[in-house]
């Protein structure tokens, strides 16, 4: 079979809680060869793994096994491939979940590969004796400080196991923490076999996966000039039609709603952007400065000359712990006087905590007045006007959870104990909930083997 | 010279950084960026963004997409879920930049289209 003349990649999802409407309308409303989904974010593996602990069968994006139901009969009637990194913590639970769903629409022979190999968490102590480490990458500060609280470790893994379980027949790659472009840089290097040190190549694909990474946020979603983006109702979610020479298209099935110009596809570049001469995966180092972007007809924009440099021999790797509690909580203050009594009600709340000994410090405590200059306080004068109502948002932290919930208990009161118009408590009293801390650090990638296994229906 | 909002010549985009956030600032124009590389410094951006960002601010350039990209190194109020703050990601600190106030040469703003 001649190799393509191109390869569309789409994003369907963004993160954990994008639209279920992204992945099913890019397979249904035009051709597509590939649909990757990202589910992953720092905090999301602390929780993953608190499930898994809980039922083995869990610690997986449960919204992936969901989306498939939707769709299974189609994507396979039309050949589209999917990646995602929603096994979280446990992708062969994931895979079974899946496969029962794909059993359960009557659909077999289909393969569902899987790639472990990132979760480290169990090999923490045999990380340390082999002599990693694992200092957190912004501080310098030594892993001992939490590693008591550690609650998950997990690598970030490049495309190239992808690419195997892709050459493997799989129809549906289900990852851990793979990283976000590496979902549309796997499905490239398998196309087009480019090799471990084509730089340029990989950078072209890495660039290519971080356009489409946050779905809609490249196609008119989140956009400066947000009023001349027409429909994003139905925005498009983005598609990248991918050459083996590394030049690429950004854009979305016709009809669609949204917008792809070159500035809707900058500003999708600089999200999230450290140095844009060194963006680092782990399959090599991409060069943001070096790509061009070109409009080349309605919703098309072409991009071309990217440039690499080659990996370092690290992985990243992200760790979660246990950081202490916080708890937040809001009533709504209408007016007349809406402010001034907002600021009366968090008066009254820290002084009856402190009637009853509960002092909580500056760092430890935060008052909002949702309507009244949240966002910009102190950057732009908000309008003078009195605000119709305002939201007053209470918080507090620390690792003292007693002392969090506490807080808790006295912001409801309000209702009949403080000035009138209080209302709005319809989510009851706060409660603390886990504050799960970040920690990145470093690993040799001589100490991480990926495994990738291909299942069927 | 005109005084008007860096709205008037540039977009952006912001997002979370660890206990910092991001702020891409994108020229509108040819003319806009070259007369933002030197009028937008770290500095300027600091002083601006001082009720929000506690840290350090540094700044980078890419030519390619007329983009200067600022990094608020402590602007999350602790970051990631140690936040209490309502915008704990920093999606709002690229509006925040935009509404800089500066003085812009008339020739800059004949040369960059209004939004």
């Amino acid at each position: 079979m001649p190799p393509k003349e191109f390869v569309r990649v789409a994003n369907g999802q963004g993160f954990w809680g994008d639209s279920i409407l992204g992945p099913i309308r890019l397979v249904e409303e035009g051709p597509l060869d590939y649909l990757t989904l990202d589910y992953l974010a720092e905090v999301t593996m602390s929780i993953l793994q608190k499930q898994r602990a809980r039922d083995p069968r869990k610690g997986y994006a449960t919204d992936f096994v969901t989306m498939i139901d939707r769709i299974a009969p189609k994507l396979v009637a039309k050949g589209v491939r999917v990646i995602a990194n929603a096994g979280g913590v446990n992708p062969l639970a994931c895979k079974d979940a899946v496969l029962a769903v794909l059993a359960k629409h009557g659909l077999t022979g289909v393969k569902v590969a899987v790639i472990e190999g990132d979760d480290v968490l169990g090999r923490l102590d045999e990380l340390a004796d082999k002599g990693e480490t694992l200092a957190n990458m912004d501080t310098g500060a030594p892993l001992a400080d939490v590693r008591e609280r550690v609650t998950s470790a997990n690598v970030y893994i490049g495309a190239f196991p992808v690419a195997e379980a892709l050459a493997r027949g799989a129809q549906i790659v289900i990852a851990g923490r793979l990283t976000d472009p590496g979902l549309v840089l796997g499905p490239l290097i398998h196309e087009f076999g480019w090799q471990r040190d084509q730089w340029d190549l990989l950078a072209a694909g890495t660039l290519a996966g971080h356009i489409v990474e946050c779905g809609a946020q490249c196609t008119g979603g989140n956009f400066t000039d947000w009023k001349s983006v027409p429909d994003l109702a139905r925005v498009g979610y983005p598609i990248v039609e991918c050459r083996a020479d590394g030049t690429f298209t950004v854009t979305k099935h016709e009809g669609t709603g949204g917008l792809v110009n070159v500035s809707t596809v900058s500003h999708q570049l600089v999200y999230e952007m450290g140095d844009p001469k060194n963006y680092v995966t782990p399959d090599g180092i991409a060069d943001f400065t070096s790509i061009q972007l070109e409009q080349r007809g309605k919703d098309r924009v072409f991009c071309s000359g990217a440039k690499g440099k080659p990996a370092t021999p690290t992985y990243k790797v992200s760790l979660s712990y246990e950081d202490g509690f916080k708890a937040l909580g809001q009533l709504t203050i209408s007016g007349p006087d809406a402010l001034a009594k907002a600021k009366l009600c968090a008066e009254i709340v820290w002084k009856r905590l402190e009637m009853d000994g509960f002092r909580y410090g500056p760092d430890e405590r935060l008052v909002e007045f949702v309507g009244a200059n949240v966002c910009h306080a102190g950057i732009h004068a908000a309008s003078a006007a009195e605000p119709a109502e305002v939201v007053l948002r209470m918080g507090v932290k620390g690792p003292d959870e007693d002392k969090v919930d506490r807080f808790g208990l006295e912001l409801v009161p309000l209702v009949t104990s403080g000035p009138p118009g209080v209302t709005g408590f319809a989510g009851g009293r706060p409660k603390a909930t886990e504050i799960i801390g970040y920690w990145p650090a470093l690993v040799r990638k001589e100490h991480i083997q990926t495994r990738v296994s291909v299942f069927s229906s | 010279m005109p005084h008007v909002q860096l709205s008037r010549i540039a977009c952006a985009r912001s997002g979370d950084k660890g206990e910092g956030s991001n702020v891409g600032v994108l020229a509108r124009s040819d003319a806009a960026y070259a007369f933002l590389k030197l009028a937008l410094t770290a500095d300027v951006v600091k002083r601006h963004m001082h009720a929000i960002n506690f840290g350090d601010v540094k700044r980078y350039e890419a030519d390619n997409l007329r983009a200067l990209n600022f990094l608020l190194l402590d602007s999350l109020g602790g970051g990631g879920s140690a936040s209490l703050k309502t915008d704990a990601q920093g999606k709002t600190h690229g509006l925040a930049v935009l509404r800089l106030e500066l003085d812009v040469p008339q020739s800059v703003l004949d040369a960059t289209p209004k939004p």
